[in-house]
């Protein structure tokens, strides 16, 4: 009971998050309208997208201008082989793998070679750029994977949703697929935290910090951020085949830098070396790119600029860092202060 | 006689038509503590950089108990059991002192055993009045036994240390001067140094670089006593 008790004390910001999370995932899906919950729905799926480049930008150091390269190809990936399969288990799976496995191909390249961190956001913004611009100029009858109509800059209509796995016919309700997401994203969290703690978490923060020491003390920093960057490209896919599978739709857009450069404000938002602060990130941004798309009298992306401005000038390190390390002492100094006060005029009176 | 620790023949570095160091023979016994001296340009950090892995010969070779090390990539090398100590202090910066030199002793090492090699490190450096600070926020002499407790950390077979007292004050420096000492009882090393009274302080044995090559080698009272040593480092404070 007493080492529960410690458990509890040195991981309570954890337990409150799978607290939180747990309540959530039953109480939403009871409280709200279905329209609600697939806006959260979408929610959570970013925020899987956002632990995504959190994880090896904000640990690993590793700055990928073109996160959504993996977000995009799993989530075509995803649609290509469900249309051509009938069934969703082994596309799931392909999402997943198939991201990772240009991860690991691309960060073979650039880690390998040594490449300084400046090109590797150049090359892979490039390379958001090429599927991009291929997978956009595939419209008409004749781009096609097996069944799959790739439809260019129209992008893929119909494409089924999730099923149970090998259950074909068990396709995933909007209430299932909140579920899913909201799990999936607790997991990803919960998994990254548990990877960070690990000695190769441990050692992939210190190649962030200080490559040359990492390696004169042993440890490969090359292999450190290959895995860690596949892990990331991983868990992109995942949630582009979850993206595609909450909007039955899929469109170039998936690769656009636009798309990449949101991943890159979560995190700058919520704050990069956390891992709490890009999923409020994600949520927050894309809450308020939905809020202020229903007015009329300023353009969504003056504002969005206008807050990436502010936080980079006046919150560079983002919300969260600014709550746990200012917040929270200035709460518990002017709560010490006010105890101070209070004995003081104890003693006084008595 | 024990074969040598390290040991190089013929190694030799040219960058362009500059021969940084030429046809090096050295070699160093289990147990010693060796200075390496020399004025600017003598070539000191380039054979410093040609034992740790930074730069590749450009011909000779360099062993380490007995295998070929000249080629291996820098971490491969320090998994031999090489500690490396730059002059700059390398260290994780944004980490906490504990968590630098947890990172170092987990290499080779699992569970409490890592826990335990980190407080004797801790106690020995007494780096204990700031473990749990970022390694960033620390003074410069204070980051310089960090690194030091680092390297420990890893338990090496040889420490190689450049300018280990670079940038400290007086006290600092008499401080470095005994831990170092205090190292050398189990872990051989090899200092590259400049400051002459540091070296009377430490060495026993010294080697002296001139030009790219070993001008000589002996103890401490034949390196001072002798004339081309001398004329070496009046010529460069001549010149300065």
């Amino acid at each position: 009971m007493k080492f529960v008790i410690t458990v509890l004390r040195s991981n309570w910001r954890l337990v409150a998050v799978g607290v939180v999370g747990v309540v959530l995932l039953i109480a939403l899906p009871l409280l709200l309208d279905t329209y609600t919950l697939l806006q959260i729905t979408l929610y959570a799926i970013f925020g899987i997208l956002a632990l995504s480049l959190a994880f090896i930008w904000g640990y690993g150091g590793i700055l990928c201008f073109g996160h959504s390269a993996f977000f995009g190809l799993g989530a075509y990936a995803y649609a290509v082989a469900v249309i051509n399969m009938g069934e969703s288990t082994a596309p799931a799976v392909i999402a997943i793998v198939l991201p990772a496995a240009l991860a690991a191909a691309l960060g073979y390249f650039m880690f390998y070679a040594r490449i300084s961190d400046v090109y590797v956001g150049v090359i892979t913004l490039t390379v958001t750029l090429i599927f991009y611009n291929v997978i956009n100029s595939t419209a008409g009858p004749k781009y096609h994977i097996g069944d799959a109509l790739l439809g260019g800059f129209n992008g893929m209509p119909n494409v089924p949703s999730l099923n149970v796995p090998f259950l074909p016919d068990n396709t995933l309700e909007p209430q299932n697929m909140f579920v899913l997401s909201m799990v999936l994203l607790l997991v990803v969290y919960f998994g990254l935290h548990w990877l960070l703690a690990t000695r190769f978490g441990r050692v992939l923060v210190a190649v962030r910090e200080n490559e040359q020491r990492v390696e004169f003390l042993g440890y490969d920093a090359r292999l450190h951020k290959l895995v860690a960057f596949s892990i990331g490209g991983a868990l992109a896919g995942l949630a582009g085949c979850l993206f595609v599978s909450w909007g039955n739709y899929v469109s170039p857009t998936a690769f656009s830098v636009v798309q990449s450069a949101q991943i890159i404000i979560w995190i700058m938002v919520g704050g990069a070396g956390t891992l709490l602060g890009p999923v409020f990130g994600a949520l927050a941004i894309s809450w308020l790119t939905v809020e202020i798309g229903t007015q009329q009298w300023v353009n969504a992306n003056v504002i969005l600029g206008a807050i990436l401005l502010i936080f980079v000038l006046l919150v560079p390190r983002g919300i969260a860092p600014m709550i746990s390390e200012r917040l929270v002492p200035w709460l518990l100094a002017s709560r010490r202060a006010a105890g101070l006060a209070r004995d003081l005029s104890q003693e006084r009176s008595a | 006689m024990s074969p040598p620790l390290i040991e190089t023949r013929g190694l030799s570095k040219h960058f362009g038509g500059v021969r940084a160091v030429r046809d090096i023979d050295f070699s160093l016994a289990e147990g010693e503590l060796r200075c390496l001296i020399g004025p600017n340009g003598a070539g000191k950090s380039t054979f410093f950089k040609l034992l740790t892995g930074q730069t590749k010969p450009s011909s000779g070779s360099v062993r380490f108990r007995g295998k070929e090390i000249s080629g291996m990539l820098a971490h491969e090398i320090a998994r031999l059991g090489i500690g490396i100590k730059s002059q700059v202090p390398s260290v994780f910066n944004g980490l906490s002192v504990r968590e630098n030199l947890w990172i170092a002793a987990a290499r080779h090492q699992k569970g409490k055993a890592v826990t335990r090699a980190v407080d004797a490190k801790i106690e020995r450096l007494a780096l204990g009045r700031f473990v749990e600070k970022l390694v960033g926020q620390l003074a410069h002499g204070q980051r310089q036994w960090v690194e030091l407790g680092v390297v420990l950390c890893g338990d090496p077979g040889l420490i190689l240390l450049d300018e280990p007292a670079a940038g400290m004050t007086e006290d600092e420096r008499g401080r470095t001067a005994e831990l170092i000492q205090e190292i050398n009882r189990d872990h051989p090393m090899i200092v590259v140094e400049h400051d002459m009274s540091f070296i009377r302080t430490i060495a026993r044995r010294i080697t002296v670089f001139d030009r790219g090559s070993i001008l000589m080698e002996g103890d401490v009272a034949q390196v001072f006593g002798n004339q081309a040593v001398r004329d070496v480092y009046l010529g460069k404070q001549v010149a300065a």
